[in-house]
């Protein structure tokens, strides 16, 4: 077995000191000097070892968080092997076209990867005054994020789905058909399962496949048998594979992490065992910053030519946005997309529900110097229009359509055609066929309505016919 | 100083045994890295320490010193025009992109001093030794620190120092002799004293129509900016720190995202101050505890910005801290206090959540400094609650203290109604002493306007249930030309862009004419309809459209534009109604 850590020089023993084992937490007496987070291995009679990490430590016990199966194992034969560090990745320019499990352990019958550096997993903040504001506009294709929530590289824009929804198949569209305007440079891709079914792992294994993006892919695969604790540590694997790849090698890598509500009902059931007091709906109070930690590992340095950009898939539980899970990552990422359980019935695909939707980095990659002069107004109408509609959909669900004003009948339609047209959509779309198209749908509503656009833009898109 | 060995280590928390006496809020030097700490309990010959770094490496057994002092940061002048992290650490200057454990450096900045007092002159505490000029930072004040007086024994020529070094030694009374640099450090929990505390009568400009008309802040006051993720709370305050009327910015990023404040360092120091012609970031200090970096000092931030901001009004300066968020900073608690092992209260937070929010935001004040100067210190705190639901703890305790209250709305800002402040859920106490200083600049009738505009939108309110209930077209022509006024005066003046280069400010004079127009708007289109015109025709006559977009559409400072407008509209309107009666 080949495990992630490699550099393992003096490792010190303790037999004998086991007293308690309790789901993936091991108790012991502490009878050597061991420093918290550092690696362990549980070395069971039969020689087998599994990884874990020391969770806290007092002047005479510890707790050590085993992140395999712990099925099978006896206290009194349990020997613990102290590392002396804390869990690292051996990484190198070999990572690309690999499969890993959960904890970094190949698992694709090749060789291990060639460890250029040893990388402590749980990364460092990145120093603000390092960053650099991400910018570079990454045409998808969808026009409801291209146009309405546009996605920049370096970004960490999640998918806000629910169960049942296309949000592998998005995902997927997006990792193979993003491309930057005026550049055919490809996007390293490092997708991490959690806690993933076979067959969603398989999918997208297909679909890089089928698109020759395998070569350029890191896999991370944490299946849905593996244990919970284990779960916990699979994104930091892969972080650290994505920001070497990114700001050592410098790459443009795009992370598409899926499902993080396992990631997070794993982080419920560690707390719970750790016997810690919940905060909302039994999740620990501490979930935003440890959901930060991985989330911050998005974006551009200073002084560094890739960048890493994040693509995070949730399950919003009960399709409640309100639910902590996609609550505490909205506050963290830069915007979301989310999906919409009504669209995806009446078919329509990508079924991205516009309103809730948003791309904070927007303003930083679109515009005069990014798309075009014109977009960001084009948004905004958009929005405005849509908005306005929802309004008009709720007053006809009272009074009914016949008792609405004309107006409001001009903005039912305009709905109609948006969802229709503009959100669904069967191909790629272009920049440049998105906004013709948004233009066009403009020119359904009355005048007044264009409030979000000048003069100058009316005469050229709405009145002069897309001039 | 006294030892003591560490025992028990778990997150941020240490548990250790005392060789020696410890204080509560002492800071402490850990292990051979000499991390930071404070002690936050005493308990017996055991201390509970709060480290400000990452804990991974640390093991039992390993030894920490006591500093003899509390939890301090080192103020002066070289402060000023920088980033920091929590406890006012310089992230410049490090030559990785990430930041290493326990590698941070002290600040010593040089800067350029002139003396204003001479040996022998007795000085009070406080008082102003000279001033400090630095490249890249707007002017400043040495000062006599608040437990320092006595007669000047000894005061450093003009030229060049070190903040460290010693610029004045002065004798008190009972023959104590102390040196001062420009360096001095205070202890973050502690409010730097005033001579005395001044009403706030006086409202601070933000250029946000919304917020200087309808709920302004007062300069010494407090402000709370509630929402959901995505509402536009942090662009508000950014806006606020780029264009408010202010002498310096604290703009502290708390438990928030990396991104934001590395926005706001690559563009503040491009933008011009319009008062002093000089950088934006010259009056600017970005403290930086990101959602990533370790919880203790995200507690500590706060303290840390506010005792800075201390410092600039206590030099007779006008200061703005905006803190985001505070909710960050709340839940960094309530995870201190459940390590502690404390009783939870509310939502899990520590019972004592209340009054930390009243400690913190109750040292935002306007008052005479020590050295007789007027300063102060106006406090702007977003709030982040739980699914947007303002009924949580933090949302309500911090009601409780603030005195402006702008509330975010998910609605609002779905439809990129920016800034979103829901003008039915928002509120200013006081304003009527702000009235004073709008009748100076020429706005005699602000009550009376910011009353009209206010009843407009409650009417508008009250005329939507109705409308959904019977249908719009159903409403008689005279309520149909209300709500038309009202969602004229939401777009046209609530609605402003942050990010146009027209609408991003607005003056006090342009905020005035612009109100005035809306609302004569309003009596005007009433007093047509109720001569036979229709709402229908109102809507389509061109000077609607002009006024919908006038924010975007006329220069900034073109007062006289706005009039032209003005005239338009009395024409315009006369001549339709006109036409109906002819
Ligand atoms: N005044 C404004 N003008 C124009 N756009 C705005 C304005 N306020 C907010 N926005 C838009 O809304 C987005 C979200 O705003 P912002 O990041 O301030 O939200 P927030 O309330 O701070 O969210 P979070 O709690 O997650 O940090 C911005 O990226 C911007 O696109
Ligand atoms: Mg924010």
């Amino acid at each position: 077995m080949s495990h992630g850590i490699t550099s393992l020089r003096s490792r010190i023993y303790l037999e004998g000191a086991a007293e308690r084992l309790e789901g993936p937490l091991l108790f012991l007496k502490r009878l050597a000097e061991v420093t918290l987070n550092e690696a362990v291995y549980v070395e069971d009679a039969s020689g087998r070892q599994r990884l874990g990490r020391i969770a806290s430590i007092d002047e005479a016990h510890m707790t050590v968080e085993v992140l395999e199966a712990t099925m099978g194992l006896n206290l009194e034969e349990i020997r613990l092997n102290l590392t002396g560090r804390p869990l690292e990745f051996g990484v190198g320019p070999g990572l690309l076209g690999r499969i890993f499990n959960g904890v970094g352990e190949v698992i694709d019958g090749g060789p291990p990867v060639a460890a250029r550096r040893q990388l402590a997993i749980g990364g460092l903040p990145v120093n603000p005054v390092q960053r650099e504001t991400p910018r570079d506009f990454i045409e998808t294709g969808v026009s409801t994020v291209d146009i309405m929530n546009s996605l920049v590289r370096g970004q960490k824009l999640p998918l806000f789905s629910g169960g049942g929804l296309p949000h592998d198949r998005l995902a997927a569209d997006i990792a193979v058909n993003a491309r930057l305007r005026q550049s055919d440079e490809d996007f390293a891709i490092v997708f991490v399962g959690i806690g993933l079914p076979y067959d969603s792992a398989e999918y997208f294994r297909h679909r890089l496949e089928e698109s020759g993006a395998l070569e350029r892919t890191v896999l991370f695969l944490n299946l849905a048998s593996d244990s919970s604790t284990q779960r916990l540590l699979t994104p930091r694997y892969a972080l650290t594979a994505a920001e070497y790849l990114a700001f050592e090698e410098g790459m443009h890598v795009l992370v598409i992490i899926t499902d993080m509500t396992n990631y997070c009902e794993a982080l419920r059931e560690v707390s719970s065992s750790l016997g810690e007091i919940p905060s909302r709906k039994g999740y620990p109070g501490y979930m935003y910053s440890d959901l930060a930690t991985l989330y911050e590992r998005a974006g551009r340095v200073h002084g560094r030519a890739g960048t890493l950009t994040q693509l995070p898939i949730l399950t919003m539980p009960a399709d409640d946005i309100g639910h902590p899970i996609p609550d505490l990552t909205g506050y963290i990422t830069e915007g979301q997309i989310v999906l919409d359980r009504e669209l995806d019935r009446q078919g329509l695909y990508p079924p991205v529900k516009v309103l809730p939707s948003l791309s904070r980095l927007m303003k930083d990659g679109t515009g005069g110097d990014y798309t075009h002069p014109d977009h960001p107004a084009l948004a905004n109408q958009l929005y405005a229009a849509y908005a306005r509609a929802q309004q008009a959909r709720l007053l006809a669900s009272v009074v009914g359509d016949d008792g609405l004003a004309e107006e409001d009948r001009q903005f039912l339609a305009f709905a109609r055609r948006f969802e229709h047209d503009y959100v669904a959509q069967a191909e790629r779309r272009s920049l440049e066929a998105s906004m013709a198209l948004g233009w066009e749908l403009l020119r359904e509503l009355p005048r007044t309505a264009l409030n979000r656009l000048s003069d100058a833009q009316i005469a050229q898109y709405i009145d002069g016919e897309g001039g | 100083m006294s030892e003591a060995v560490i025992e028990y280590i778990g997150g941020p928390l240490l548990r250790a045994r005392t060789e020696g006496p410890f204080g509560l809020y002492e800071s402490v030097a850990i292990g051979e890295e000499r991390l930071l700490g404070e002690v936050v309990r005493l308990d017996g010959d055991h201390i509970t320490v709060q480290v400000y770094e990452d804990t991974t490496g640390l093991a039992p057994g390993r030894r920490l010193a006591g500093t003899g002092r509390p939890l301090s940061i080192p103020l002066g002048p070289g402060v000023l025009g920088g980033m920091y992290d929590g406890l006012l650490r310089p992230l410049d200057g490090f030559d990785s992109p990430f930041i290493p454990r326990g590698s941070f450096r002290e600040r010593d900045q040089a800067y350029r001093f002139t003396p204003s007092v001479a040996v022998g002159e007795r000085l009070s505490p406080g008082a102003v030794l000279g001033a400090a000029e630095r490249e890249g930072a707007m002017d400043q004040q040495v000062l006599l620190p608040p437990d320092v007086d006595g007669e000047v024994v000894e005061i450093a020529p003009a030229g060049e120092y070190r903040e460290a070094e010693v610029i004045c030694r002065i004798e008190n009374a009972r023959g104590e002799r102390r040196e001062v640099a420009a360096r001095q450090d205070w202890p973050v929990r502690i409010a730097r004293p005033l001579a005395r505390r001044l009403p706030v009568d006086e409202p601070l400009i933000t250029g946000q129509r919304v917020i200087d008309s309808l709920f302004p802040v007062g300069l010494g006051g407090k402000a709370a900016v509630p929402g959901g993720f995505g509402t536009g709370k942090t662009v508000l305050l950014e806006t606020l720190a780029r264009w408010c009327s202010a002498d310096v910015i604290i703009y502290v990023g708390c438990g928030e995202r990396g991104n934001e404040l590395t926005g706001m360092l690559e563009e503040f120091p491009g933008l011009v101050d319009p008062r002093s012609g000089r950088s934006l970031m010259e009056r600017t200090v970005i403290i930086a505890n990101t959602s990533n970096m370790p919880v203790a000092a995200r507690e500590a931030s706060i303290y840390t910005a506010v005792t800075l901001a201390e410092y600039y009004r206590d030099q007779g300066l006008h200061v703005a801290l905006m803190a985001d968020s505070t909710s960050r900073w709340a839940e960094a608690l309530r995870e201190i206090s459940g390590r502690l092992g404390e009783l939870p209260g509310e939502a899990g937070y520590p019972a004592y959540l209340s009054s930390r929010l009243a400690d913190f935001y109750e040292r935002a004040a306007k008052g005479e400094t020590l050295a007789g100067k007027v300063g102060s210190v106006t406090v702007m705190g977003t709030v982040s609650p739980p699914a947007g639901d303002f009924s949580e703890p933090v949302t309500s305790h911090t009601k409780r203290y603030v005195r402006s209250f702008w509330a975010l709305d998910a609605r609002r800002a779905q439809a990129r109604m920016y800034p979103a402040i829901n003008p039915l859920q928002s509120y200013a106490e006081e304003t009527s002493r702000l009235a004073a200083w709008w009748q100076a600049r020429g706005n005699s009738d602000w009550p009376r306007l910011r009353r009209a505009t206010l009843e407009l939108l409650e009417e508008q309110t009250r005329l939507e249930r109705m409308a959904r209930i019977i249908g719009k077209d159903a409403l008689p022509f005279g309520q149909q030309m209300r709500l038309l006024a009202a969602e004229l005066l939401n777009d046209a003046f609530l609605r402003q862009s942050a990010f146009s280069e027209n609408d991003r400010y607005a003056s006090p004079e342009r905020q005035t004419v612009m109100l005035r127009l809306l609302i004569r708007f309003a009596d005007l289109a009433q007093q047509a309809v109720a001569r036979g015109v229709t709402p229908a025709e109102i809507t389509g006559l061109r000077i609607y459209r002009r006024l919908q977009r006038m924010g975007e559409d006329l220069p900034p400072d073109d007062l006289a534009a706005y009039q032209a407008l003005g005239e338009d509209m009395e024409r315009e309107l006369q001549a339709l109604a006109e036409e109906v009666t002819a």
